[in-house]
């Protein structure tokens, strides 16, 4: 085991593993805490949630995000919902069997300690948001209404509406507001960090740009907590908000902090098809439809080549010859298996030419027999604003056809490397949320992003940073104009003055597109060796053509949108090449990594438990080197890693 | 399609501003708006519009700074004022998700952003709504610290007040309605995060000292007062109702009675 990657997983039984470290890490006291100052960058349900919390204790936060507001980050699209365990419904869920389905629906590829804490903090959550006034869905009786996800039994997955995010972001957000009004929080909208700064080692204060002004800032604190999300904009078109990316994450990296499993990227099978070259991004319907919608294709090639013509409608297609596929191959789950499994058998039948539409990518999401069973007002009250929404972007009323629907990038499991108290190699640095890799392993059952990014937030952080900061209740505020600081600013200023100069001929969109499609071509849904080595390849002669000919206009000291995206997209050429590598390294198919090499008869992943049962956590070796790899072995105490099954 | 664009560039918060007219050719009628003017944008970098030129007297001012991020309607970050409407034709729908089948080929498009004492441009198309963070600050929230909630179920909460208190809290703090208003009010958002707390047992306790927090705050950052329009109701994209400028009324005059 490598020396940097100790994961702190407490001793003892599984159920008592929190209470046990918790009872052991230290405090800081009240008094001290007002000496102490934590920076949270990003303010999406981890930043927001984290921010907020540490000001309720006490602590001097500062708060960043590149948006106008805190509000706007990209957690508030989450659309269907949150899980707990409360087992409201009386359906036999309890924190066992919400910690088994996550671990399972994870392919095993991460830590049951991590995993069984999150199940346990997750009732917590929903008290939490419930008394922050979030308008969770309810019965007549007045009672918490729950429904079904992928990869589940039972119902546990908590909703408001098609806008579960939003409301739980508003929570937090106003937990925040709450803080800043008080005084324990500053908020620096609009400011992007550029750079983390390290002395002697630790974690101690970033480097940010205001958008507004241009001007290179400095700031200082006792610790740095990074809740940036994810990097699934590498693909240039994913369901990710247009501004959300990787560059904060890169910057840590960069800075000495591994970056685990970056190859695990999850692709959700229910977004809307692409619809030609001017495209920006991907909208994505919410997972919560296929408790209703049912998944097919036609039966018969002849149908499809019709549909593909416009000579018939999809409602024309009589019931005996439609492939249910999912209903056919996962008996078991049906309509509501994972989202790996349901994107690939997706993407199965497109191969085999039985796409519906005229690129033959995509397959049919049907509300048919639910409006037959239940009333169209019923469904309209359970997805009214999601109908809406597909309407809208397509021009078809769902009520009366079917949607179409295909797969794409949607979140990214891995992340920024963190041990059991979700601090990074680098001491002083956290990681939290979608920005770390710890709770979701190869792929990501719905509804549980918000789940980890408040856990995280409101219930785990908040105790752990406590163990860290109580060694540092004597240590002065971080003096910014150390040379540290000093250095990191000027290489900022230096790198945004390159990009400036470099005054070539093609747009950043121009490269991000191309990057983008050597990702999804070689680094998507299904990889092999061959592809992936050309992917390394052809990633690092585009990065190489970017530094020489993109054009990016304006100055650095105003307010300068191409200038932000050129910085992103140079970190994004850093991110693609280690997914490339890690994906390589990954001889094995888990969870939303499809090696095909590594497949069944039938098709399914075929994981390798005897090489591969470990987190890949990659060091950064400098611009022109290749990073390197270490390993933390994934020890499985509680559950007997089988092969994941949704068939009966 | 074809379209010619009359769109408003300012170059900051102090230079004076001017409309530009730029064409746009072969755009499908399934692109968005905000899909069309990353084309523009690109059309305008490619013919090496710069931003430092038009100091030295040059006319072209480079690409146009538009807000925007999640491109499906939630994030509240766009906001542009359409052919004289906030957030252009559609109905209850924000810019991103404005389709240009809406449009006629060939029409011209005129664009500008949201014009309020309330937000200040920034730059070309974007403004400053810092000004709606403050308001929430000042009481949009229930004071509840983590680790200190009851069981979620331990309220039972009706149905209908659960829905309403939904339907306001829908609010995505884009800013349409304040552009929208004549006196550039901001009741509608202020009124909508009110009731969506007050309708909730949790908010009662807070409900007046909310009210009377958020209406001074709104006050003093120089929004104008509500004249019952109902324009902004009208604009909302996300359909928020002036009921709830009824019942912020209500909860307003409670807590001056009990002054």
């Amino acid at each position: 085991m490598d020396d940097k990657l100790i994961s702190k997983i407490p001793e003892g039984p599984l159920a008592e593993k929190w209470t046990n470290h918790k009872a052991k890490i230290k405090v800081v006291s009240p008094a001290n805490k007002r000496k102490l100052e934590i920076i949270v960058v990003g303010t999406g349900l981890g930043g927001a949630s984290a921010a907020a919390s540490l000001g309720e204790l006490g602590y001097n936060v500062k708060i960043f995000c590149i948006s106008d507001s805190p509000r706007r980050a990209h957690s508030i699209a989450a659309q269907g919902g949150i899980n707990a365990a409360k087992n409201y419904t009386n359906d036999n869920d309890s924190v066992y069997r919400l910690f088994y389905d996550t671990i399972k629906g994870g392919d095993y590829r991460s830590r049951e300690a991590n995993v069984y804490r999150l199940a346990e903090v997750s009732n917590l959550i929903i008290d939490q948001c419930v008394a922050q006034g979030v308008p969770f869905a309810r019965d007549y009786g007045g009672l918490l209404d729950n429904r079904s996800f992928g990869g589940a039994q039972v119902s546990r997955t908590f909703y408001a509406r098609g806008q579960t995010g939003q409301q739980l972001l508003l929570g937090a957000y106003a937990s925040l507001n709450r803080q800043i009004a008080k005084g324990t929080v500053k908020s620096y909208p609009r400011h992007e960090m550029l750079d983390l700064v390290l002395i002697n080692g630790e974690a101690k204060g970033i480097i940010a740009r205001n958008l507004v002004t241009g001007e290179i800032e400095r700031f200082g604190a006792h610790a740095v907590v990074l809740a940036t999300g994810g990097y699934g904009n590498v693909y240039f078109l994913s369901t990710n908000a247009m501004n959300s990316n990787g560059s904060a994450a890169i910057q840590c990296y960069k800075k000495g902090a591994y970056f685990a499993n970056p190859c695990f990227a999850q692709i959700h099978p229910t977004c809307i098809p692409v619809h030609g070259t001017q495209q920006s991004k991907l909208t994505l319907m919410s997972e919560s439809l296929r408790n209703d919608g049912r998944i097919w294709v036609p039966k018969n090639i002849e149908d499809v080549k019709k549909l593909r013509a416009h000579q018939i409608k999809p409602s024309d297609i009589k019931e005996e010859d439609r492939d249910y596929y999912l209903e056919r191959r996962y008996p078991a789950f049906g309509n509501l298996v994972p989202r790996d499994v349901a994107s690939r058998a997706a993407k199965e039948r497109c191969d085999a030419g039985f796409g519906v539409n005229e690129t033959g990518l995509a397959v049919f999401l049907d509300f048919k027999s639910a409006i037959e069973r239940l009333g169209k007002d019923v469904i309209k009250a359970r997805y009214g604003n999601l109908f809406q929404m597909y309407e809208e972007i397509t021009d078809t009323d769902p009520y009366k056809e079917p949607m179409m629907i295909f797969p794409a990038i949607h979140y990214t499991m891995g992340g920024i490397w963190v041990d059991y108290n979700l601090q990074t190699t680098i001491p002083g640095l956290y990681a939290i949320g979608e920005a770390n890799f710890s709770d979701h392993g190869g792929n990501r059952l719905g509804a549980s992003a918000l789940m980890q990014g408040l856990a995280d937030g409101y219930f785990i952080l908040p105790y752990t940073i406590g163990d860290y900061l109580s060694h540092l209740i004597q240590v002065p505020k971080t003096d910014t104009n150390a040379p540290e600081f000093v250095e990191a600013e000027n290489k900022v200023k230096e790198r945004l003055e390159t990009l400036l100069n470099i005054k070539g001929n093609q747009t950043v969109d121009y490269f991000h597109k191309k990057l983008g499609n050597i990702m999804w071509e070689y680094v998507g849904m299904a990889r092999n060796e061959e592809g992936l080595k050309k992917a390394i390849v052809e990633i690092a002669e585009l990065q190489k053509e970017f530094w020489k000919d993109v054009y990016v206009p304006g100055t650095e000291t105003e307010f300068n949108q191409e200038l932000e995206k050129a910085s992103r997209l140079a970190d994004f050429f850093v991110i693609g090449d280690l997914m490339a590598r890690d994906a390589l390294n990954r001889m094995e198919s888990c969870g939303g990594h499809f090696r095909v090499e590594m497949q069944t008869e039938e098709g399914e992943t075929k994981r390798d438990d005897i090489n591969f049962a470990y987190v890949s956590a990659w060091e950064f070796k400098g611009d022109a080197d290749t990073p390197e790899l270490h390993k933390e072995e994934l020890n499985f105490e509680f559950v007997k890693p089988s092969t994941r099954n949704y068939k009966d | 399609m074809d379209f010619k664009l009359k769109v408003w560039r300012q170059q900051n918060a102090k230079a004076k501003g001017h409309f530009e007219t730029y064409s746009v050719t072969g755009i499908s009628p399934d692109t968005s708006f905000l899909e069309m003017m990353d084309i523009l944008n690109d059309q305008l970098i490619r013919e090496g519009n710069d931003p430092v030129a038009i100091n030295k007297g040059c006319k072209s001012s480079g690409p146009i700074a538009f807000d925007h991020d999640c491109r499906e309607g939630i994030c509240g970050m766009c906001s542009l004022y359409i052919n004289g409407r906030a957030h252009g034709p559609g109905h209850e729908a924000t810019t991103c998700q404005l389709y240009m089948r809406l449009f006629k080929d060939g029409e011209t498009i005129t664009v500008e952003p949201w014009r309020s004492a309330g937000f200040p441009v920034i730059k070309d198309l974007v403004v400053n709504r810092g000004a709606f963070d403050q308001i929430l600050q000042a009481g949009g929230f229930i004071s509840v610290n983590a680790g200190s909630a009851p069981d979620a179920n331990a309220i039972p909460i009706p149905k209908k007040n659960a829905d309403l208190s939904m339907d306001a809290s829908a609010c995505v703090g884009c800013g349409a309605c304040v552009a929208t208003c004549k006196n550039g009010s901001a009741m509608l958002f202020v009124s909508a995060r009110v009731s969506s707390l007050a309708l909730l047992p949790q908010g009662r306790v807070e409900a007046v000292r909310r009210a009377k927090a958020m209406v001074a705050k709104m006050d003093e950052l120089g929004f104008g007062a509500c004249t019952n329009t109902q324009a902004c109701q009208m604009e909302c994209p996300k359909a928020v109702s002036v009921s709830n400028i009824a019942r912020l009324n209500r909860e307003y005059l409670c807590a001056k009675f009990k002054d």
